[in-house]
């Protein structure tokens, strides 16, 4: 399991894309809400941890499709499914080297674009810890549509309308926690509750995970 | 006899054809019966006016579209576990149904917010969750349509309608964690046995429940037997391609 | 070794073969033949796991086989040796320098797999099955795109490595390979149009 983690960051590194573009997604969305919304700080302070949060959801969006299907398409997966790591062990490194190519990298940018929404100074260290409790659910979940849709010739547009409505429930605590640490009002709770998330979607999907993929290898 | 042999296809197909024209009968009579006596039968409500008696539609939409979800997971459920094809064809069938019924409910209540409220739309938890019922009868229905292989297809709609349900509670609970909310309480809430509203308003909107909860029965028989017939054709198609 | 008894297996829920039977000892190797869509592929991924039989058994030692197809999972952008020594540890294992040199790979170990002609990928591809020490491979077409010498290079390899060191294989090919081997032809076997099992059987 530690050969294929190793395997998928390497290829993900050589072949471009996986650092870079979600990040460079994120910046360019992040610069885009004044366009939209105004330059009033006024505006952009309150609105800033939510636009991060948006953002950084839609920037692990872009890569999740390539999750499974370079695999699918390499004959990788069938490989992979007849070789001795369990296919939960599959899903769980496959969303692990998500997370460190997206998540990770997210995480530690988003408090720099935060300094351009003109955030509240209170938030970074919230904004840090929540998307770093948070993002892991987003992988773990977005491995899941992966494995769903990988079989599909376009399954790319139908992923995101699977999985963004089963990532309501941790931009809701992920902001949240952002937002309530900005004006203290307690950003602990919905903290832990990110957190409770992610650990039950790291205890469960892996075995949904595996499950949609053995269907789909049928 | 067990139960399941009923869920065979052909004595789905027997048992179900008399049953239809009945449940579109008793659905028609209950709910035009009902939404009759609830528009022009009762009084209108001092507070409110006229604009209450959109509950007949509301309310019962509302309930079947969230029963509509919980049936398909059953659905989903009873598919996974003992692979009773018409089961995988009966969820397919409501979420159209369901996704419908979310729509009136929707629709209903943004009609029914303006006057009461002031607004079409709120950002309230009870017509946010909805808004999110929606998306996922969307995702369910667009899975079910994007895979080719029908027993793939139900297989992988039952994964997503399961870990959905899952998802759907969580955010239920997150979204009112989110904003606490203008919508009232519920009008019959069924665990406390007690109730918000009236006699007089209550009996025509019982009517109407039990009206609209049949049609959906009727609607998903219908749609069922019609996805039966469409896996007839499609299993007699590929048996004449290899003759 | 593989023991298989009257196994019958469907492509999309419709029933494509039936009544296969063959017992392969240490050493065995079998050749699958039969015209285009007659069940090979179906026949191999159902005897490595990959998709349910309709009927019927098979028995092999737990976590003996390996299938490989004409996709054979080489990724463009790793070099030769990052791709085998990927599947040797993903199989618990480490790449002997002989897997190199069995199949003329010295050379073009350090290249990127991206930079290597279609039969040269192939090479790596069948490499691959020498580096993860399985015993029973099921193999769907090894031999697409390899000019004769790599032909002979493999057949081979499977000769006396892989059969010569107790090993077994189930081949589906079109072109002789020269191993001394029975041969399926699976016209005769093909299911019934009106063969019961296939998952559409219960709107019939």
């Amino acid at each position: 399991m530690i050969a294929l983690l190793l395997r998928d960051l390497r290829l993900s590194i050589r072949a471009g894309g996986g650092f870079g573009l979600g990040l460079a997604f994120f910046l360019i969305v992040v610069v885009l809400v004044p366009f939209g919304v105004g330059p009033d700080r006024a505006v952009l302070t309150p609105i800033a941890p939510g636009i991060l949060w948006v953002a950084a959801l839609l920037a692990a969006l872009l890569s999740l499709d390539r999750i499974f299907a370079l695999d699918f398409e390499d004959g990788s997966l069938p490989l992979l499914a007849t070789a001795p790591i369990p296919l939960e062990g599959v899903a769980l490194v496959k969303a692990v080297s998500h997370w460190i190519t997206t998540g990770l990298p997210l995480t530690f940018a988003a408090p720099l674009l935060g300094f351009f929404l003109n955030m509240a100074p209170e938030a970074y260290l919230w904004l840090l810890a929540s998307l770093a409790l948070g993002t892991p659910a987003l992988s773990m979940i977005g491995t899941f549509g992966a494995a769903l849709t990988v079989g599909l010739r376009r399954g790319g547009l139908l992923l995101s309308l699977l999985v963004l409505p089963l990532y309501i429930p941790t931009l809701i605590f992920g902001a949240e926690a952002v937002r309530r640490g900005a004006d203290a009002t307690g950003a602990i709770a919905p903290l832990m509750l990110s957190g409770a998330i992610t650990l039950g979607c790291l205890a469960l999907l892996p075995f949904a995970t595996a499950a949609t993929l053995r269907i789909n290898l049928r | 006899m067990s139960i399941w042999e009923y869920a065979n296809p052909k004595r789905f197909m027997e048992w179900t054809a008399p049953v239809v024209p009945w449940a579109f009968g008793i659905a028609g009579v209950l709910t035009l019966g009902g939404l009759f006596w609830g528009f022009f039968l009762t009084p209108e409500a001092d507070k409110f006016g006229s604009t209450v008696k959109i509950i007949y539609l509301h309310v019962p939409a509302a309930l079947m579209a969230i029963n509509a979800w919980f049936m398909m997971l059953v659905a989903s459920l009873i598919w996974v576990i003992r692979r009773h094809h018409v089961s995988a064809l009966a969820a397919r069938a409501a979420a159209p149904v369901g996704m419908v019924m979310t729509v009136i409910a929707l629709v209903t209540g943004a009609i029914w917010g303006m006057p009461t409220w002031g607004t079409y739309w709120v950002w309230d938890p009870r017509l946010t969750s909805f808004m999110i019922l929606f998306l996922f009868y969307l995702g369910y229905i667009a899975l079910w349509e994007a895979i080719d292989d029908p027993d793939t297809a139900a297989d992988l709609t039952s994964v997503l309608c399961i870990v959905g349900s899952i998802f759907a509670i969580l955010s239920r609970y997150a979204v009112r964690f989110w904003n606490q909310g203008l919508h009232q309480g519920t009008s019959v809430p069924v665990v406390t046995g007690g109730r918000t509203i009236s006699d007089v308003y209550f009996w025509p909107l019982v009517a109407c429940m039990v009206g609209f909860g049949v049609l959906f029965i009727a609607l998903v028989l219908m749609r069922t037997r019609t996805e039966i017939r469409v896996r007839r054709i499609r299993a007699l198609a590929a048996r004449a391609a290899r003759a | 070794m593989l023991q298989v008894t009257d196994l019958r297996c469907a492509r999309g829920g419709v029933p494509v073969l039936e009544r296969i039977s063959f017992t392969l000892q240490p050493g065995d190797a079998l050749i699958l033949r039969g015209p285009n869509g007659v069940g090979k592929t179906t026949l191999l991924r159902t005897l490595a796991g990959l998709q349910p039989a309709l009927s019927g058994t098979y028995d092999y030692a737990e976590g003996a086989g390996a299938y490989a197809s004409h996709a054979d999972g080489i990724k463009l952008a790793l070099t030769v040796r990052e791709n085998l020594t990927f599947w040797a540890q993903v199989h618990g294992r480490s790449v002997p320098d002989s897997a190199y040199d069995t199949f003329d790979l010295g050379d073009l170990r350090d290249r990127m797999a991206g930079t290597l002609s279609a039969g040269q990928k192939r090479r790596v591809g069948l490499a691959r099955l020498a580096v993860i020490g399985r015993r029973v491979l099921f193999l769907d077409e090894p031999t697409v795109s390899l000019d004769g010498f790599s032909v002979r290079m493999f057949a081979d390899w499977m000769r006396d490595h892989h059969l010569g060191q107790g090993g077994c294989a189930v081949i589906a090919t079109h072109i002789d390979l020269g191993l001394d081997a029975p041969t399926l032809d699976l016209t005769p076997h093909i299911a019934a149009a009106d063969a019961d099992g296939g998952s559409d059987e219960a709107f019939l």
